[in-house]
């Protein structure tokens, strides 16, 4: 994340200083000899002594330091002693391109490390018993780690600041900063969407919003990623648990909980397991066990989407080819993540009529379960309490936008993080490793592979192209195991094409077509590719898909903490290796969704029914706010 | 207190006879190598206080990759206590400008940026006029005294009054128009700097040495002052004496002769270095004001046996623990530390061995803090508590 165009300043940004690859360390000064705790080793030429430390077994404390984010070097809590230099140096801020003599554990060292720690917890108004981070906080971690058993300097014991209880999906708690600045590198830098600086200097810094506007008022797109990255819990969501549970013991409301595929790929993490454990089908049991009255697999509504935002999208193309209209919109940008939706809504309003209008799964299966599921087990719409576990912090924002309530009561009643579901697994007190495995209940059943792979960045277009290739040729794509390898992996942006031939009679429009599709991650990414879609450089493209956070879902700001490019690799691992373990692995042969066109959306995809359920409209929001 | 004019104060250095343009004609005359050259041999440091090997900094900018580079100027004189740069500003631009044109030629750059404190906002009319002046007589702009490779331009730029923006990378950061915080270094700003292109970033006083040094000579510079501290030094001489002001002395006067220079007495303590300097009691009033003994960057307050040395440091400290740009822990939090040390020392109601925590603290802040102003805001707590009895 070391971009030359990122917004961040250069007190924050990476080094100047491009270290050797791997793969290069071979050639002539790629290396270079150092000396750490006075063993001989080499290095890369350009690493941080951090990282040199690392790759040799030696433990450094940080705690401004992220992985995903440019360098900050303001906690200092990395300090270590480097020979010629009066001062000690930040080992996360300071390349190595000499050869350095480095000491890491030296009685200075320690001794400013720990002065360093008691001043952050003088400044840290936390009581550890009641706070939500309690157990997975980085300050109370390193608090241990260097056996603080006092306050030496004082402790804060009234809160300074008011909760920031504003937004729907993000909790602002001010007093318990530690202003390590991750979450503003991560707003400034890595999103892109610039809602968090740190305002005034001296024993005033904090951080705050524009004109210190409560988050609700600001352009905050709600994806939670600062969430992630904060070592504290100065910055979590807003947890509906509480409400939940007084829904599920109330034994007059019928609570049906889906959960998507990203969270039952991590939520292991919060089950002492290594990254990479899929835990679908214990979660499954879990649920019920704690006491919801139905289990559905959001997977399901991914394929409805499929088959909604795919058809929405051979009409549009059908539109521009056939009767020659020129106002469509292409290419189609996807619509399911609700951090990207916001996003463009706030920086792009003029071009929200690119965006497909299909409602996310999330959100079309909560007006399906209030509609058709009501119907089918014969209970009154507002009587079912539709909870939606999701990898998502903006999911929360989404479920309570005014327009979402296709029955007359919201789609979907609550969003609840893995993080929160994995609260109330524990609080049910149950092991979830340890749950027999149990399938999805009925009428929806199990789900796709394409509705599965929704999950990881690039998820949506191979489950689009797995279908609209199918559908317009009657055949399935040509890719070894339907799995489309150019739309994975985690590059920022990635481009392709699948050229169409051989069209069935109905789709001959398309004959010769080379269909591009461009897919996208992160925020800051997806305005790369609208400042392409302004310039005019997408106009042979036809499918774009964007997911507003890193690695798409299964990085999303609900899900459990630490988020890292290895962690998510692994999270990706898992949904792919259970897609390709699947059945059905198109959206347009799941035979549940057959049904449901065939009983109740009538019309078809983007029919009439659909289009009154399962579609929505957008809203200019701009970036200014009232 | 009468008012000095130009024409009263003398110097064997700065405050000696120079004409615009002086230092340039001859700059261009020996070219950039010897004044490279002249400006080792006259051994001449940064007078922002760090004390850097002026020569060495131009020359890493020289030699840094890259075709647009920047000289800048440090006018954020924000130190308590030092005036001097106000002086020069005003009264001597002729040596700021040309020694900024000397070093712009000297390291390749084609822009100079003074940096111009908030506070100086009312100088920068007459300094854009003296700008308008030099380039009618085309002493700045293109090709500058018709020399075709070299063309130069200086813009005044306002800071807005935040204390570590004398910081050379905070300074950068402010121009560019972030916040005002201190960088990581390595990179330094001769390869990285403003807009991250090579800059240097030179205080105004040493700015105003060199058009004399390159018509003089080096060798001649170096023979004043000490060894380790050659040339003169402006000092901003402020607090109970009969003659406050700005002096040009030769670096190694003693603080003796400077108390008697200014008429002071009865002088209790002397801050050297301004709030993030040294204080100094009277048993030690024969060191020398010097980078290897009493180092400053100009600012030298005189307080009398009537001052209450407690009072003096609670005010330095609560300039620092509002200065502080607050984005690192040990000056961020530290500095609120000591600041509430001083107090309970001035209630009386404090405990010995927490007084002794907080100095261990202050040591960890001169070493772990990002910047020179965390790691020089603890040196009032600790020289004041070490020289004056006042720990019981």
């Amino acid at each position: 994340m070391n971009s030359k165009e990122s917004r961040a300043p250069v007190s924050q940004k990476g080094l100047a200083v491009t270290p050797v690859k791997n793969s290069d360390i071979s050639t002539v000064g790629g290396t270079i000899s150092i000396e750490i705790n006075e063993k001989k080793v080499s290095v890369p030429f350009g690493i941080t002594i951090l990282e040199a430390c690392k790759r040799n077994k030696i433990h450094i404390p940080t705690l401004c330091y992220h992985p995903d984010l440019c360098i900050a070097g303001v906690c200092r809590v990395c300090v270590v002693e480097v020979e010629g230099f009066r001062t000690l140096q930040a080992a996360c801020a300071f390349p190595i391109t000499s050869p350095l003599k480095i000491k890491t554990s030296t009685p200075q060292v320690r001794t400013a490390r720990r002065h360093i720690i008691d001043l952050l917890l003088s400044e840290h108004s936390g009581e550890c018993y009641s706070c939500v981070r309690n157990g997975n906080c980085e300050l109370q971690s390193l608090a241990q780690e260097y056996g603080v058993d006092s306050y030496t300097f004082g402790h804060v014991s009234q809160p300074k600041y008011e909760v920031d209880k504003s937004s729907t999906a993000v909790i602002r708690d001010m007093s318990k900063c530690i202003l390590c600045k991750r979450c503003v590198r991560t707003c400034i830098d890595l999103q892109e969407v610039g809602v968090l600086e740190a305002v005034d200097k001296g024993d005033k810094t904090r951080i705050g919003t524009f004109l210190d506007k409560p988050l609700a008022d600001v352009i905050c797109i709600s994806c939670g990623q600062c969430i992630n990255r904060c070592p504290t819990a100065a910055l979590h969501s807003s947890d509906p648990s509480d409400e939940i549970w007084k829904a599920i013991d109330d034994p007059n409301k019928h609570v049906v909980i889906q959960t998507a595929p990203s969270p039952r790929a991590s939520i292991g993490e919060l089950f002492d397991l290594e990254p990479g454990n899929s835990m679908t089908f214990q979660l499954n049991t879990a649920l019920r066990r704690i006491g919801f009255d139905a289990v559905f697999d959001t997977n399901f509504a991914a394929d409805l989407t499929i088959m909604e935002e795919g058809t929405e999208l051979l009409l549009r193309l059908k539109k521009l080819l056939v009767e020659k209209d020129k106002t469509v919109k292409l290419p189609q940008f996807t619509s399911c993540s609700p951090g990207w939706v916001t996003f463009i809504e706030h920086f792009y309003p003029e071009y929200l009529d690119y965006l497909s209008t299909a409602k996310s799964p999330q959100q079309m299966f909560g007006a399906v379960l209030k509609t058709f599921y009501a119907a089918q087990v014969g209970i009154d719409a507002k009587d079912i309490v539709s909870v939606a576990v999701m990898p998502c912090s903006a999911k929360k924002f989404e479920c309570n936008r005014p327009e979402m309530n296709a029955s007359g009561y919201k789609d979907v009643d609550y969003g609840l993080t893995t993080r929160e579901m994995a609260k109330m697994i524990k609080e049910a007190g149950i092991w979830l490793p340890e749950m027999p495995k149990s399938h999805f209940d009925s009428p929806f059943g199990d789900a796709s592979g394409a509705g599965l792979i929704f999950g990881a960045t690039g998820g949506v277009m191979e489950a689009a192209l797995r279908t609209v290739y199918e559908i317009v040729t009657g055949r399935e794509v040509p890719f070894e195991g339907l799995n489309i390898t150019p739309a994975r992996g985690f590059e920022g942006i990635r481009q392709a094409s699948i050229k169409l031939e051989n069209c069935l009679k109905e789709w001959k429009f398309l004959e010769g077509i080379d269909f591009r599709f461009i897919v996208s991650h992160g925020t800051a990414n997806a305005k790369k590719v609208m400042e392409m879609l302004k310039s005019g450089m997408l106009k042979d493209v036809h499918f774009v898909e964007i997911m507003a956070c890193p690695g798409g879902c299964l990085g999303g700001g609900g899900q459990p903490i630490p988020t890292t490019p290895e962690i998510r690799k692994k999270r990706a691992e898992a949904i792919y290796s259970e897609d390709a373990s699947l059945e059905v692995r198109k959206s347009h042969k799941n035979p549940h969704i057959t049904m449901l066109y065939e009983k109740f959306l009538t019309d078809g995809p983007c029919g009439h029914i659909s289009h009154k359920l399962l579609h929505t409209h957008y809203t200019k929001r701009g970036r200014f706010i009232k | 207190m009468n008012k000095v004019t130009k024409q009263q104060r003398t110097g064997p250095v700065i405050f000696s006879q120079y004409e615009r343009g002086q230092g340039i004609r001859k700059a261009f005359e020996i070219g950039r190598e010897n004044i490279l050259y002249e400006l080792r041999e006259s051994k001449l440091k940064g007078r922002g206080g760090a004390g850097f090997p002026t020569s060495m900094k131009w020359m890493l900018a020289a030699a840094a990759k890259g075709s647009e580079k920047f000289l800048v100027c440090n006018a954020d004189e924000g130190e308590p206590g030092t005036f001097k740069d106000r002086v020069l500003l005003t009264e001597y631009p002729e040596l700021l400008f040309d020694g900024m044109i000397i070093g712009g030629f000297t390291i390749g750059a084609k822009q100079g940026i003074v940096y111009l404190r908030g506070e100086y906002e009312y100088m920068k009319d007459n300094l854009e006029e003296y700008l308008e002046d030099l380039k009618k007589e085309n002493l700045l702009g293109s090709k500058i005294m018709g020399n075709e490779n070299f063309s130069f331009d200086i813009e005044i730029r306002l800071g807005s009054g935040a204390y570590v923006c004398g910081e050379e990378t905070a300074l950068i950061e402010s121009l560019e128009g972030h916040r005002g915080e201190s960088r990581n270094r390595p990179p330094y700003p001769v390869n990285t700097g403003f807009n991250g292109r090579p800059t240097s970033v030179n205080n105004v006083e040493t700015l105003c040495a060199v058009p004399h040094i390159v018509l003089k000579g080096g060798s001649w510079y170096s023979k004043f002052g000490t060894n380790k501290s050659t040339g003169t030094k402006l000092f901003s001489v402020s607090g109970d004496c009969k003659n406050p002001g700005v002096y040009e002395l030769r670096w190694g006067t003693t603080i003796n002769e400077l108390l008697v220079l200014v008429g002071a007495k009865e002088t209790k303590a002397v801050q050297v270095g301004g709030a993030s300097g040294v204080c100094i009691p009277e048993n030690q009033f024969n060191r020398k004001l010097a980078y290897e003994d009493a180092s400053t960057g100009g600012s030298i307050m005189i307080f009398n046996k009537d001052r209450n040395m407690l009072q003096v440091l609670e005010n330095f400290m609560e300039f620092f623990t509002e200065e502080s740009c607050g984005q690192c822990t040990p000056c961020r939090a530290g500095n609120v530390k000591l600041l509430e040390g001083v107090k309970m020392l001035k209630s009386g109601n404090y405990k010995k061995e927490y007084i002794d925590s907080l100095k261990s603290l202050a040591k960890t802040m001169q070493l772990s803090s990002k910047c020179g102003l965390g790691q020089s805001s603890p040196n009032p707590f600790l020289t004041i508590l070490e020289n004056f009895s006042l720990i019981t």
